[in-house]
């Protein structure tokens, strides 16, 4: 029971991780916070849920359509509401991506409708009896998917010419752009892969809840960010930690204290933790910027 | 929808508050609530007059805010911002399993109390503190924090003192919004309180501008007024108004209302220098 409800956890982790991933790549090379992130989880599930009901349940090509959409909207939000504001007041991007944030959710909601949308049945859907866990070829996909992904960006950000320039814009800006890196570009791409890890992760969602409505981009945001904070802020690796802790920390809560303090328990974890640990659970120092 | 406006310049000045110290708090849902609930229990359960009920409403997120506000003035910037957003979540999910206040069912049965004088009156008197701290030695604290919180403690400045002031004030301000629309709905539930409303107030200020409190008035003018404006659109209404909030903050990232746009309409019109002292 306690393995199961950990496995639970580690699923519901590794989706959690993918949106903070998001965040913290922003919040590392911007220093901003992005609050239309969980909006473009919203958009991936949809689109994921759509390219599934047209291609007969196809989930690999569904995930891949989302992030690839998702990639792109992010790029749009960039442009929009990130770009025309540097050198602003540092609360005005929290501004113009709630207006963001806003937009889409209502053009999701006129175009899909308000009630709550679930994948098409076609997905063929296995239970493997692992002694005495249970695990549905659903969540084995999500979790792999999930898994897959996060050490994708980690040899991304590790090993790649790229991401090294990404690494060091988040370091200082201005120095890495005295080097030759063009800050303009990292930001750019940033965004496309924050985004299209947020797609993933809606699609993700979508599969495991088999739930999706314009609205469910909120709930997941916020948890998005607390699970940034718990890995510290600007942080990768802290980043992947955080969802798992959170995750497991939740379903456990759920399983032996009240399913309806769910959501007090992650806001209950952030509250101790900013007092205890502000730069995070990796955190070595703390960001500069505040 | 004057009520509903008049509420909403209380909860943008509420905001206000902490943020002419540099404090951003997203938990301002959680204040109102606190002062909706309590406000709301006073005078359902118990029939205290609204007057003392919306006192102890307010004061209560006051107390509350100033318990949130103790810890939470070792944090700053980001770290504060998620740390109300996390309160706010909480408050919400307490009043969720509250049984004697209705938990999820909601709460009903106190009396309509938020007429249009009331709200007017009320709106007034908060405006008119904000005008009087902005131009008083707190206020001219706030303002020293708010651009380097550093240099406002070498000059003498009590920073930790101020913090706490300008947060439980935005608390109990809060706390009184809360009151108000409890008694003009007649119905509250929790859901009311999360996330959603805590960014209402942040939008207001930082659409009107964050430089003066009377970007916080205006803010929360237009964005009350606006959404009315926009009904011939149908269900486009709340695109149109987020795309609104994009463009305006695009085209101004400073707010409607800075410290320019004031000096100048001073200039234009000198009688009106001493209203807008600060």
């Amino acid at each position: 029971m306690l393995l199961q409800q950990v496995v639970n956890g580690v699923m519901l982790g590794a989706v959690y991780a993918l949106i903070a991933i998001g965040y913290t790549l922003i919040f590392g090379v911007l220093g901003m916070l992005h609050l239309a992130h969980g909006e473009v989880f919203m958009v991936g599930a949809f689109v994921g849920l759509v390219v599934a009901g047209r291609f007969g349940g196809n989930i690999v090509l569904a995930l891949a359509a989302a992030m690839l959409a998702t990639g792109l909207l992010g790029l749009v939000v960039e442009r929009v509401a990130f770009r025309p504001l540097r050198g602003a007041h540092h609360l005005a991007p929290l501004a113009t991506t709630i207006g963001a944030g806003i937009a889409l959710q209502e053009t999701a909601r006129w175009y899909f409708g308000p009630e709550q949308k679930g994948f098409p049945s076609t997905i063929a859907l296995t239970l493997w009896e692992l002694g005495p866990l249970r695990v549905s070829s659903v969540q084995a996909f999500i979790l792999v998917a999930a898994l897959v992904l996060m050490g994708g960006v980690h040899l991304f950000l590790a090993r790649t010419r790229a991401g090294r320039a990404v690494r060091a814009t988040a370091e200082d800006p201005t120095v890495a752009g005295l080097l030759g890196v063009n800050v303009t570009a990292v930001v750019v791409l940033v965004f496309f892969v924050a985004s299209a890890l947020a797609g993933a992760a809606g699609v993700l969602v979508g599969l495991a809840y088999n739930s999706v409505h314009p609205f469910i981009g909120v709930q997941m945001g916020i948890k998005g960010l607390v699970v940034m904070l718990l890995g510290g802020l600007g942080n990768v690796p802290g980043a992947m930690l955080g969802g798992l802790v959170l995750g497991v920390l939740e379903v456990l809560g759920v399983a032996y204290f009240a399913s309806s303090y769910r959501d007090a328990f992650a806001f209950g974890a952030v509250m101790v933790m900013l007092m205890l640990r502000p730069e995070g659970l990796l955190g070595l120092r703390l960001p500069r910027r505040d | 929808m004057l009520i509903q406006l008049g509420i909403n310049l209380i909860l943008a000045l509420s905001l206000y508050f902490p943020l002419s110290a540099g404090q951003l708090s997203l938990g301002q849902g959680g204040f109102m609530a606190i002062g909706a609930y309590v406000a709301s229990w006073l005078t359902a359960v118990l029939g205290w007059p609204w007057p003392v009920a919306f006192a102890v409403g307010a004061a209560a997120a006051g107390a509350v805010g100033a318990l949130v506000g103790l810890p939470a003035l070792r944090v700053r910037g980001i770290y504060l911002v998620l740390m109300t957003m996390a309160f706010g979540e909480i408050v919400r999910v307490f009043f969720l399993n509250f049984a004697p206040t209705g938990a999820a069912q909601g709460f009903r049965g106190m009396p309509f109390v938020t007429s249009l004088p009331v709200v007017a009156g009320l709106a007034a008197a908060v405006a008119v503190l904000a005008a009087r701290t902005a131009a008083s030695r707190m206020g001219r604290a706030f303002a020293a924090i708010n651009r380097d919180e550093l240099a406002a403690e070498v000059v003498g400045i009590d920073v930790t003192g101020a913090k706490l002031v300008s947060f439980t004030v935005g608390a109990v301000v809060a706390g009184l919004a809360g009151a108000l629309w409890a008694h003009y709905v007649q119905f509250i539930e929790p859901e009311e309180f999360g996330f959603a409303r805590s960014v209402m107030p942040f939008t207001f200020v930082v659409v009107g501008g964050i430089e003066t409190f009377w970007g916080a008035l205006v803010g929360a003018a237009v964005l009350t007024v606006l959404p009315e404006w926009l009904r011939f659109l149908k269900e486009w209404r709340l695109a149109l108004y987020g795309l609104a909030m994009l463009a305006v903050m695009i085209v101004r990232p400073q707010g409607l209302i800075d410290h320019r746009l004031l000096a100048a309409m001073r200039r234009w019109r000198p009688g009106h220098a001493k209203e807008v002292a600060r």
